[in-house]
């Protein structure tokens, strides 16, 4: 009954994102930096079962589609393309808001192949907001063409989530990632997930705020990562309790969190209240 | 590393700090201690992906020799600017000979088509409006507009998304980003403005790409300078007439193309000049910061794309045409065929609007067929004929030697054609690409503010021209 | 030593980025952290943006933000 409940509650919060789901499909998040052929894997995955729009109250557009594999249909959304999640511009707060809030049921996340470092920073930053992630290396051949390699298996082992190798604009790689996507809403597949973790005394102070968190914030129960709400705050992330009180509203006013204060983003001000 | 601690170790942090009396949350830490826990974990992050990328890579490649020696080339002193205007003028010059046959072709179709529905029409023995409205007015309007529209697009579109999918597109922002952000813009507009070439709408929806609403904003209203495919057929007719070209060699394209990117860089500069003068005055503000990727080249996927963006401007083409094209068709049609006192409506617009149309190098006609133009860009010709002609119908010319005996019968000068050039290339957006403004900005009112200030700007150059003219000559 | 005074293909090493707030804050995500190596690869024909490689990306800045990042030059 709870469960049912919590599914409930969940629905009506993704409706936020204007995600129609009434059928309950399984719902995967699409990210990855810009320049990483994602858009070809989502095309490649939806072919012509895609539309258009935009992601509610804001310019930046926004695809999504379907795609079956055996029985099972699932609804993919194209997230922007972006560096990291740490909300410095439009795009990075709608990536962030939706994995962290909409709770997909997976995150495909793009790399390339022929950056990998880089493209590590937004990977390992989903695995800390995400449970079940898995990584599309793309772009292998042209990492191929300068000379890359790499070890796809340690890749796994390291960040100990599926890696599945692509060349997206070739159609290589696309039924294994829905195969991997199948077998894991299956069940069939328990992905881990490496959790970074950071210096002593940023551990020391997560430790300390996270049972305050839950104590302050208790709707939050089950609906959040405690550490990654307890990191965002010690570094003074000023959007998080803002997206907070846009997605649980009905909170507002049993437990006043906010102070007021100016959240800058992309040149507005917004003075967001209390 | 550089990061002091000591922030961080000093700092114990007072869980009664967390809340304050009422029950709230607070940020607690000072913020030059939150901004070293910010340093401090994008550090963390960075390194573990370091490790981890190193532990995985079996062997890291080089970069390519080659695609820096392209790179040099291209953002070059010397060469930069060069190159870029060649290959602006290349894909100009290929769309332009590209499209002429095509163009030709569709049109003979087209109108071949319009015959056959046209004995329907007699065969129903229907009445002589509605004919009228349907086939001269809807239907011919639509057929202009494809005829003109789609191979310049569906060459253009292909060609331009080639350039994006290279990766030759940051390149072009990196070489231009300087001039944009001394007009208190951004870079990005070189590509929002290259997109307008194809087509201003486009281009328009293209901003996106910037992000700060000031920039976005002054790309947008300046996307009007730049001449977009619907405008060339224009550019390109006057000019060759008036330069007594045609379009039989390839010398004569040669210069056709040469036209049309004189006055390309025109637009160029007079963007500038606007951006310049909005980010002083009414979009005030300061630059945004400027970071650009510059991706290495990739090899296109020349067929994917070329299918694609094919079939993108088809539906935007036949879309524009149904929905923009068709109701214009049949309400100039309407003003045509109907009026009083044994004129037409067109022709008592164009005395009506005479005197004002002197005044900037265009006579009544010519000012009229922008204004009823404003649906789509590429009709202002065919309007123009007809009435010159005084038909109740859109005329094709049949050669530019005839449209030539058409222009000097009503008074065309060089300076007639020159004003005729300089108000299209300036004049307001169509009315897709004003849609569009509403669309991308939520309301009426920048589309209307476009509307009048490049509506503005386009009469006083022109009034700045004729009176110069007039003093030297 | 500013990241604005490094000359083309010479490489350095971050030192510390004078600017705080949201801006100081991209430039650390896009991988500014002290301690990485950058090198200036090319400059645009007017001078202004200099595109430099960092970790494994070409980036393009402006002068007013490399007169922000402090470095030390690098053999």
């Amino acid at each position: 009954m709870a469960l049912y409940a919590d599914s409930l509650a969940l629905n009506l919060l993704r409706k936020n994102f204007n995600i129609s789901n009434d059928d309950n499909k399984p719902i995967i998040a699409l990210a990855g930096n810009p320049n990483t052929g994602k858009s070809t894997i989502f095309n490649g995955l939806t072919g012509l079962r895609q539309h258009t729009g935009n992601w509610p109250g804001k310019t930046v557009g926004r695809a999504e589609g379907y795609f079956k594999y055996k029985e099972e249909e699932f609804l993919i959304i194209d997230l922007p393309g972006t560096y990291s999640l740490l909300a410095n511009s439009t795009e990075e707060l709608i990536a962030r808001d939706f994995i962290c809030f909409a709770r997909p049921d997976l995150t495909l996340v793009v790399a390339d192949a022929t950056n990998l470092e880089r493209n590590l920073n937004l990977v390992l930053q989903v695995l800390e907001l995400s449970t079940n992630t898995i990584l599309v290396l793309n772009l292998l051949d042209e990492a191929r063409r300068k000379g890359i390699k790499i070890d796809v298996k340690k890749l796994e082992a390291c960040l100990q989530v599926p890696v599945i190798p692509a060349v997206a604009r070739e159609g290589l790689g696309l039924e294994e990632i829905k195969k991997t996507c199948y077998q894991i809403s299956k069940e069939k597949i328990k992905i881990k997930g490496f959790k970074i973790t950071y210096s002593r005394e940023i551990e020391e102070k997560i430790e300390e705020l996270i049972p305050l968190l839950k104590r302050k914030l208790p709707f939050l129960q089950k609906r959040i990562n405690w550490r990654w709400l307890a990191l965002r705050l010690l570094e003074g992330d000023k959007t998080i309790l803002v997206s907070i009180n846009t997605y649980y509203p009905i909170y507002q006013e049993r437990v006043n969190i906010f102070q007021k204060g100016e959240v800058q983003l992309d040149g507005f001000n917004q003075v967001w209240l209390k | 590393m550089g990061l002091t601690r000591s922030g961080l170790n000093k700092e114990n942090i007072n869980m009664d700090n967390y809340i304050t009396k009422r029950g709230k949350l607070d940020y607690f830490l000072p913020p030059d201690i939150q901004e070293e826990i910010r340093a401090q974990i994008v550090g963390d992050i960075y390194q573990e992906a370091e490790k981890i990328a190193n532990k995985v890579l079996i062997s890291p490649g080089e970069e390519s020799a080659l695609e820096n020696r392209l790179d040099d080339l291209l953002t070059s002193r010397w060469l930069g600017f060069p190159l870029m205007l060649f290959l602006l003028a290349f894909i100009f010059w290929i769309t332009i000979v590209g499209a002429n046959l095509p163009s030709e072709i569709l049109a003979s179709g087209l109108f071949w088509l319009e015959g056959k529905i046209s004995l329907f029409f007699y065969w129903l023995q229907a009445p002589g409006w509605l004919h009228g409205i349907l086939v001269h007015g809807i239907y011919r309007t639509m057929a202009w507009v494809i005829s003109v529209m789609f191979p310049p697009m569906a060459i253009f579109f292909p060609l331009f998304t080639l350039l994006e999918d290279l990766g030759y597109l940051p390149r072009l922002a990196f070489n231009l980003d300087n001039l944009f952000k001394r007009a208190g813009s951004h870079g990005k507009q070189a590509l929002t403005m290259s997109m307008g070439f194809g087509c201003n709408a486009a281009g328009v929806i293209s901003t996106r790409i910037i992000d700060s609403p000031r920039e976005k904003l002054i790309a947008i209203i300046t996307n009007n300078f730049v001449p977009c495919n619907g405008r060339f057929p224009t550019l390109i007719i006057l000019a060759s007439i008036f330069m007594h070209a045609s379009f039989n060699n390839t010398y004569n394209s040669l210069l056709a193309a040469a036209v049309v990117v004189a006055f390309v860089l025109l637009g160029i500069i007079i963007t500038l000049a606007v951006s310049w003068a909005l980010s002083r005055t009414l979009l005030k503000g300061i630059p945004s910061t400027f970071t650009l990727e510059l991706p290495p080249y990739r090899k296109p996927q020349i067929g994917r794309i070329l299918l694609r963006s094919f079939l993108d401007r088809t539906l935007f083409v036949l879309s524009r045409a149904v929905l923009v094209a068709a109701p214009a068709g049949a309400m100039i049609w309407i003003l045509a065929n109907t009026g009083f006192n044994g004129s037409n409506f067109i022709q008592h617009l164009a005395v009506f609007l005479d005197p004002f149309a002197r005044l900037i190098g265009l006579d009544g006609f010519i000012l009229l067929a922008f204004i009823l133009g404003l649906p789509a860009n590429e009709i202002v010709i065919p309007i123009l004929l007809m009435g010159y002609l005084s038909s109740g119908l859109m005329m094709e010319p049949e050669s530019l030697d005839s449209l030539q005996r058409i222009l000097i019968a009503n008074g065309w000068t060089w300076v007639t054609a020159l004003a005729t050039m300089l108000f299209s290339l300036l004049h307001f957006p169509c009315g897709t690409t004003l849609l569009s403004i509403k669309k991308e900005t939520g309301g009426l009112k920048w589309p209307l503010f476009t509307f009048f200030l490049t509506t503005a700007i386009a009469i006083s150059v022109n009034f700045l021209l004729v009176q110069f003219l007039k003093i030297f000559l | 030593m500013l990241l604005s005074d490094l000359k083309i293909q010479e490489k350095a090493e971050i030192k510390a980025i004078r600017v705080s707030g949201r801006q100081g804050r991209r430039l650390l995500d896009l991988g500014f952290i002290p301690g990485t190596i950058i090198k200036a690869i090319r400059k645009s024909p007017l001078g202004d943006p200099v595109a430099y490689r960092i970790k494994g990306t070409v980036l393009a800045l402006r002068k007013e933000e490399t007169d922000l990042i402090e470095i030390r030059r690098i053999e």
